[in-house]
């Protein structure tokens, strides 16, 4: 729970400045940040960049890294239009192929770092150029969307459970909700998870402890890349269309980034599902803010997340000292 | 304890009253003691009695909290690697400190390297390398990457480097720990040979033998404190070991003869990995402790890690209570009743960043779980149980692992073990690194375990606990079992005849 102070205090403090500064003291009589409109757009992305995060740390969590996720994304976002429109299959084949390739995939770069011992840097480096690669040709560098169709399927991406007239929170964000709840229970009250944390901190010693390793990472990897496919098909029921060249990137590093401010450790065994997805709210409230101040140029949006990510480990990184020696000194006396 | 023969000479280091307190762990307490000019003095005592402490702080690794230090008679301050250097002490660690990847001169000369307008001099470096190598007899070209020298050659260059400096106070921690007899016998030569030319060394080592033929005084440590002071004339290895523990052997070692039962594990022709050439059979009995004796390298941990599936045998038969099984993994060994508490308990044995319960669950949990849940029931019964049994020092059981003493991180280990009740456990260096009253025990528990039936197959370094704890004793040498000692044949001149694979008696 401590764990997750500092960022949420970190979200709130970003929460609170961008409402004084958008609106309070904006001299404009019109809130930009404090509307419904706004909200419910920040809820839906904080819940479909919250899916991948969740996914991605996992991985994390066994001392790995998903660099594909981004390229996974933009093959099921584009696959999926492709299919359905293209193709002309039907929603009930095309979304469980969808989800199906996307689990294919996980299940391919978790083999290759467990049986073959490549790094998960690698691997899933290669991956992120091989799916982009394989949309862009796929589709011929063509922009697939569903137009006016597949109202049904779209009700996943822009339904509202109504809260007002004008508010409702977006079925991403609650998706994202259910997929976070099963994720902590999974990481939480389960071996499984109790194993991965485990094998994160010291696979070794976990593999002589009798757990099945290798097995466990591999499930990781099925999960970050199921879970990349699911919130590729959102991303594109979302936008309604994508194009190949670039939908999707950059999305493994807003992933990671979250994963890391909501308290993983790259190097394994730390992490919370609560703390990632304030990691990915406070992404996405970030790129909110510099959208709607005027005064913030659009073009620095990395300068800005990445000064802030920077700022965020470097406060827990040494809080966590203040801690480590707190505690010997306690010990000590 | 005698005072050292009439001083003519004014000693060329000194220590007084040093003491030194780790958080939780008092590693030394009002510590005395003198090096003459040009002689060898061990330092002994058991693991956890303060000489790798003290020695960190002759070399200005650590500084004391207590105490002073005395060169020439000159109080001086050590505060870091760089003033021992200038007072001409330097330490030659137990694990080597060279970059593989650089060659011998590079090393020799690293972080002082000549320099001639800038550029590092190399003419310089190999010339001068070449001097101080001939001086620790060591005939390779500088040139050489020290990655293709052999574990002994490498610390010759070490001692070639701490000779480089200038030094006048050599400290030796454990030198012959991964050395082959041979190689053993080559540092003897060299150390000799450097007392001969003025140089005084510290020498470290629990290896009695040796420091009665290398040592011109010894003093013991235990516990942090001194223990004792032996001159030349009384350096036996009865009065050392005496020293050393405190009190009589058969105190210390609660051992007694065990009935032992039928054969629990049984290995026919087995061969490792590493030494696929050397089939290995013995067989362990319930109830029975097995010691399994050999120098560093002889294959013992990898004896160990093949019974248990962490490098599965490339050939032979593995039976458990007279069935056979396949082990390929740890978690088969695991099914057929087998535990190890491996040799290095950090990296292998415990997940340090988690807390002492979860460490001491890791193993059940699989066999405890409901469905794929915890069972957090199971789990805290567990951790009270083992808590309680071995008499683990924690504050409460969320407590981090890694913030715990050596002695009761190992008993985290072992408890997580007992929580399957194991037949067969296999313990690699069980009681290195941790502290006397630690020690002590964990040989009442292998003797308790004992009486209940489990079989007991225990790798150790430690003469004392091979003699003191084992019913059988397995000596291993390059690979190979080389005999096998009843208890009524023990002995450390037996032991090391089977361990150094030489026909006759050890040379004392």
């Amino acid at each position: 729970m401590k764990r997750i102070l500092g960022i949420l205090g970190l979200f709130l403090a970003v929460y609170v400045l961008t409402w004084l500064l958008a609106d309070v003291f904006s001299g404009s009589d019109r809130a930009s940040f404090m509307t419904e409109y706004n909200h419910v757009n920040l809820l839906k992305r904080v819940g479909l960049y919250g899916i991948i995060s969740v996914g991605v740390a996992f991985v994390i969590i066994t001392g790995g890294i998903d660099l594909s996720i981004g390229s996974v994304v933009c093959l099921v976002g584009v696959g999926l239009p492709f299919m359905l429109t293209e193709l002309g299959w039907p929603v009930l084949l095309a979304v469980p192929v969808a989800l199906g390739v996307s689990l294919v995939i996980g299940l391919a770069h978790g083999l290759l770092i467990t049986k073959l011992r490549l790094q998960p840097f690698i691997v899933t480096l290669c991956g992120l150029l091989i799916y982009r690669g394989l949309a862009r040709g796929l589709t011929n560098d063509q922009v697939y969307g569903f137009q006016t169709g597949f109202k049904g399927l779209k009700q996943l991406a822009v339904w509202r459970l109504p809260i007002t007239d004008s508010f409702g929170i977006p079925a991403p964000f609650l998706i994202m909700v259910l997929i976070a709840i099963v994720a902590a229970i999974v990481l939480n009250k389960t071996t499984f998870g109790r194993y991965l944390m485990a094998l994160g901190n010291n696979e070794e010693a976990a593999r002589l402890s009798g757990i099945q390793t290798d097995r466990m990472k591999i499930v990781a990897y099925v999960i970050c890349a199921a879970l990349a496919g699911l919130g590729g098909m959102l991303f594109v029921l979302d936008t309604n269309s994508a194009a190949p060249a670039d939908f999707g990137n950059f999305f493994e590093l807003y992933a990671i980034a979250a994963a890391v401010l909501g308290g993983c450790s790259l190097r394994g065994g730390q992490g919370t599902i609560a703390g990632v997805i304030i990691g990915a709210a406070l992404m996405r409230l970030l790129y909110n803010t510099i959208n709607l101040l005027p005064w913030i140029p659009n073009n620095i949006e990395f300068a800005v997340i990445g000064t802030v990510i920077l700022a965020g480990v470097t406060v827990d990184e040494l809080a966590k000292r203040v801690a480590a020696r707190r505690r010997a000194a306690q010990r000590d006396a | 304890m005698s005072e050292s023969s009439p001083e003519k000479e004014r000693p060329l280091l000194e220590v007084r009253q040093a003491g030194k307190r780790f958080p939780g762990v008092r590693a030394l307490h009002r510590v005395d003691l003198t090096l003459n000019p040009a002689e060898v003095l061990a330092v002994i005592g058991e693991n956890g009695a303060g000489k790798s402490t003290l020695m960190k702080i002759l070399a200005g690794v650590q500084e004391p909290d207590e105490g002073e230090i005395l060169v020439d008679g000159q109080p001086v301050r050590i505060a870091n690697v760089h003033d021992a250097m200038r007072h001409g002490i330097a330490l030659i660690h137990q694990e080597l400190n060279l970059a593989n990847n650089l060659d011998v001169g590079a090393n020799i000369f690293l972080g002082r390297e000549p320099s001639k307008y800038g550029w590092i001099d190399r003419k310089k470096i190999r010339e001068e390398a070449k001097g101080f190598l001939a001086k620790v007899g060591l005939n390779v070209d500088p040139d050489t990457l020290v990655s293709r020298l052999s574990i002994g050659r490498q610390q010759m260059v070490e001692i070639a480097k701490a000779l480089s400096t200038n030094a006048r106070v050599l400290i030796m921690d454990e030198p012959t720990s991964s050395l082959s007899s041979g190689e053993a016998e080559q540092l003897f030569a060299v150390i000799k040979e450097l007392r001969a030319q003025g140089v005084s060394i510290i020498y470290i080592s629990h290896r009695l033998g040796e420091v009665k033929e290398l040592a011109d005084r010894v003093t013991v440590l235990r516990d942090g404190e001194n223990a004792g002071h032996l001159d030349k004339d009384e350096i036996q290895h009865d009065a050392m070991v005496k020293l050393m523990v405190g009190r009589d052997l058969s105190q210390f070692y609660p051992h007694e003869v065990h009935e032992p039962d039928e054969a629990v594990l049984t290995v026919k022709d087995l061969r490792t990995p590493v030494h696929p050439a050397h089939p290995l059979s013995f067989s362990i009995r319930a109830g029975e402790i097995v010691g399994m004796a050999g120098l560093v390298g002889a294959g013992r941990t990898e004896t160990l890690a093949t019974l248990f599936g962490v490098t599965p045998a490339v050939g032979g038969e593995i039976f458990v209570n007279g069935e056979l099984v396949n082990i390929q993994t740890p978690r088969d060994a695991i099914r057929a009743g087998m535990a190890l508490a491996p040799e290095d308990r950090k990296a292998q044995g415990l997940v340090l960043e988690m807390s002492v319960r979860e460490n001491l669950s890791l193993a059940s949990l699989n066999r405890d779980q409901k469905g794929g849940f915890l069972n957090r029931q199971a789990e805290d019964a567990i951790s009270e149980e083992m808590i309680g049994r071995m008499r683990i020092k924690t504050p409460h059981d969320r407590q981090i692992v890694r913030y715990l003493s050596g002695g009761n991180q190992q008993k985290v280990v072992l408890g997580k073990w007992l929580a399957l009740r194991p037949r067969i456990l296999l313990l690699d260096e069980p009681t290195r690194g941790i502290d006397i009253g630690a020690k002590q025990e964990i040989y009442a528990l292998m003797e308790e375990l004992a009486r209940d039936g489990v079989a007991i197959l225990f790798v150790s370094s430690e003469m004392e606990e091979i003699l003191g704890m084992s019913d059988r004793a397995l000596v291993m040498h390059e690979g190979r079992i080389t005999g096998e000692l009843k208890r009524e044949e023990l002995s450390e001149e037996a032991v090391m005849q089977l361990a150094t694979g030489r026909g006759g008696a050890k040379a004392a």
